[in-house]
């Protein structure tokens, strides 16, 4: 019955297996659980992909009838800059950040089946556990970004086609995905359940987007405004993105600088998510 | 040799105390469940016996490793079936096992025959690639048990291993964890609120009430120690608890419970 070759899964008395504990041999370990829990959630959305659809229908509205519509009327003063381009990195920050922000559901949605006491069961370090979920999220914010560029296409939004700036633009999409999955991470760990979650989800979404240069220049805003937009990070995803999408694209902070805030929040973000995830599970 | 040593171990939430100072030894290759009611601290136990949930007070050793200072050796050792729905319904069959091959380290030339292995003797081989929300209540309880043994753990805890299983399904899954601790050696705990499970399957029974250890012995023992002849274990569990063994149970748990017996059904 035994298939011969390995050690068996039935075999008596079987030692667990021995692990090197060297820093290298921990470390691939460390990624290749990441990678794991990542390349799950991935599977899931290839085996069922219609949200993927359905999250296309928000940013072509925004495209389509806010950017036609004000970009003809020249309400909103972006210089020599079109309208529709100085938006559409707007719209593919604020896809992300909706497609993100409800992310943190599932692990309450996992809590309540009892998958998530399983995954904690497991020797899977915590970290790796937020980190594959942020990594996860950065691909399906990835979907969200063919899309946005499929409508600038169409709407003749002057892109940048290099290939290093297109490599920024997956890399500031996945890191603006991973921040926010990982706040909604955060806050599911502390509301617990699903009608609180929702509820708190609905009221960060909008203020997060208008609080921020996705839709018209931070120096339009009135003081307050400012500084709050100034301390919030979609501001500066939107600011590396339309560097990096638009042919002629300039940052205001520096991509460097936007990509260094938004990846130092979103490792403060996965060290407290590591601690409080267990919390969910009690 | 005991593998699991449980000493005054006691967990409060507030002001319930959902495990009283728990005492016990389970010894190595023993079958051992854990009785009582809803509510009774059985889930509570085994909660902090898999690291899920700090104990309060008191202390406990799985193969001599403490559950409180070394929480991630422990893991290593254990396996776990939730008494929710615990599969990804998304995922296959097989998906769902390779996920726990690989987060519990099985080198890599070892994952395939181990899941194959696994599948063949749970029964799935058929339907691997099936994706698990089309499986039956009694093929996904089995599938859940094989992604727990993945690793050769030495204990395995089986949190109401047969809830929502409508009878010739719970057989299936009887039969399949009589044959996992003849072939694997491991040590098998699980909980129930049934009398008949827990004679058909477990050499050793500890009935819990409102969180204390109430009775503990072979089925036979505890049989015997109830003054009326032909005893069963219901007569047992009423003759320690005086309650009847469908009382209690939260307003949420009920919610879950049948949540999970819906799906799973």
């Amino acid at each position: 019955m035994k298939p011969e070759g390995h050690a068996g899964l039935f075999a008596v008395s079987a030692e667990p297996l021995s692990l090197r504990q060297d820093p290298i041999s921990y470390l691939l370990r460390y990624l290749s659980r990441t990678l794991t829990i990542a390349g799950m959630e991935a599977r899931k959305l290839l085996h069922d992909p219609t949200e993927l659809l359905t999250r296309a229908v928000q940013p072509a509205l925004w495209l389509l009838v806010f950017g036609q519509v004000f970009t003809k009327i020249r309400a909103i003063p972006t210089g020599s800059m079109r309208y529709i381009d100085f938006m559409a990195p707007g719209i593919l920050s604020q896809s992300v950040l909706f497609i993100a922000i409800f992310y943190g559901i599932s692990i309450i949605w996992e809590r309540d089946l009892g998958i998530l006491h399983k995954f904690l069961v497991s020797p899977t370090p915590r970290s790796a556990l937020v980190l594959g979920k942020a990594i996860s999220a950065g691909l399906r914010g990835l979907t969200q970004g063919i899309i946005v560029y499929l409508l600038a296409l169409l709407l003749g939004v002057s892109m940048n086609w290099n290939p290093l700036a297109l490599l920024g633009v997956v890399l500031v999409v996945m890191l603006g995905a991973g921040f926010f999955a990982t706040f909604s991470l955060v806050i599911a760990c502390i509301v617990k359940t699903r009608e609180r979650f929702m509820g708190i989800g609905q009221i960060l979404t909008m203020p997060l987007f208008f609080a921020s240069n996705a839709i018209y220049p931070i120096s339009i805003m009135p003081r307050w405004l400012q500084v709050i937009s100034h301390a919030n990070p979609l501001t500066y995803q939107v600011d590396a993105l339309r560097a990096l999408m638009l042919s002629g694209g300039v940052s205001a902070y520096g991509v460097g600088v936007d990509m260094g805030i938004l990846a130092l929040a979103t490792a403060i973000l996965v060290v407290i998510g590591s601690r409080l995830y267990p919390t969910i599970a009690t | 040799m005991a593998i699991l040593e449980l000493e005054a171990l006691t967990r409060r939430f507030s002001t319930l105390v959902a495990v009283n100072a728990l005492t016990l030894t389970i010894e190595r290759g023993e079958m051992f469940a854990l009785l009582g009611p809803n509510g009774a601290g059985k889930s509570t136990t085994i909660k902090m016996l898999t690291t899920l949930l700090p104990p309060s007070a008191g202390s406990a050793r799985v193969d001599g490793l403490d559950i409180a200072r070394h929480p991630s050796a422990v893991r290593r050792i254990i396996g776990y079936v939730p008494q929710m729905l615990s599969a990804d319904g998304t995922l296959t069959g097989r998906e769902n096992l390779s996920v726990f091959a690989r987060l519990y380290d099985v080198p890599r030339r070892e994952r395939r025959p181990r899941v194959e292995e696994a599948l063949a003797f749970m029964g799935l081989a058929d339907a691997a690639d099936r994706p698990v929300k089309q499986y039956s209540g009694g093929m996904i309880r089995r599938l859940e048990i094989a992604q727990s043994m993945i690793h050769n753990p030495r204990v395995l805890f089986l949190d109401e291993p047969t809830v929502g299983l409508d009878p010739s399904a719970r057989r299936a899954v009887w039969e399949h964890i009589e044959q996992l601790r003849h072939r694997t050696g491991a040590t098998i705990v699980l909980t129930t609120h049934q009398m008949e499970e827990a004679d058909a399957l477990c050499n050793r029974v500890a009935i819990m009430h409102q969180g204390n250890l109430v009775a503990l012995g072979t089925p036979a023992e505890l049989k015997a120690s109830v003054a009326k002849r032909a005893a069963t274990l219901e007569d047992v569990f009423l003759h320690y608890t005086g309650s009847d063994l469908e009382t209690g149970g939260t307003y949420s748990e009920t919610r879950r419970t049948r949540r999970a017996v819906r799906r799973l059904g």
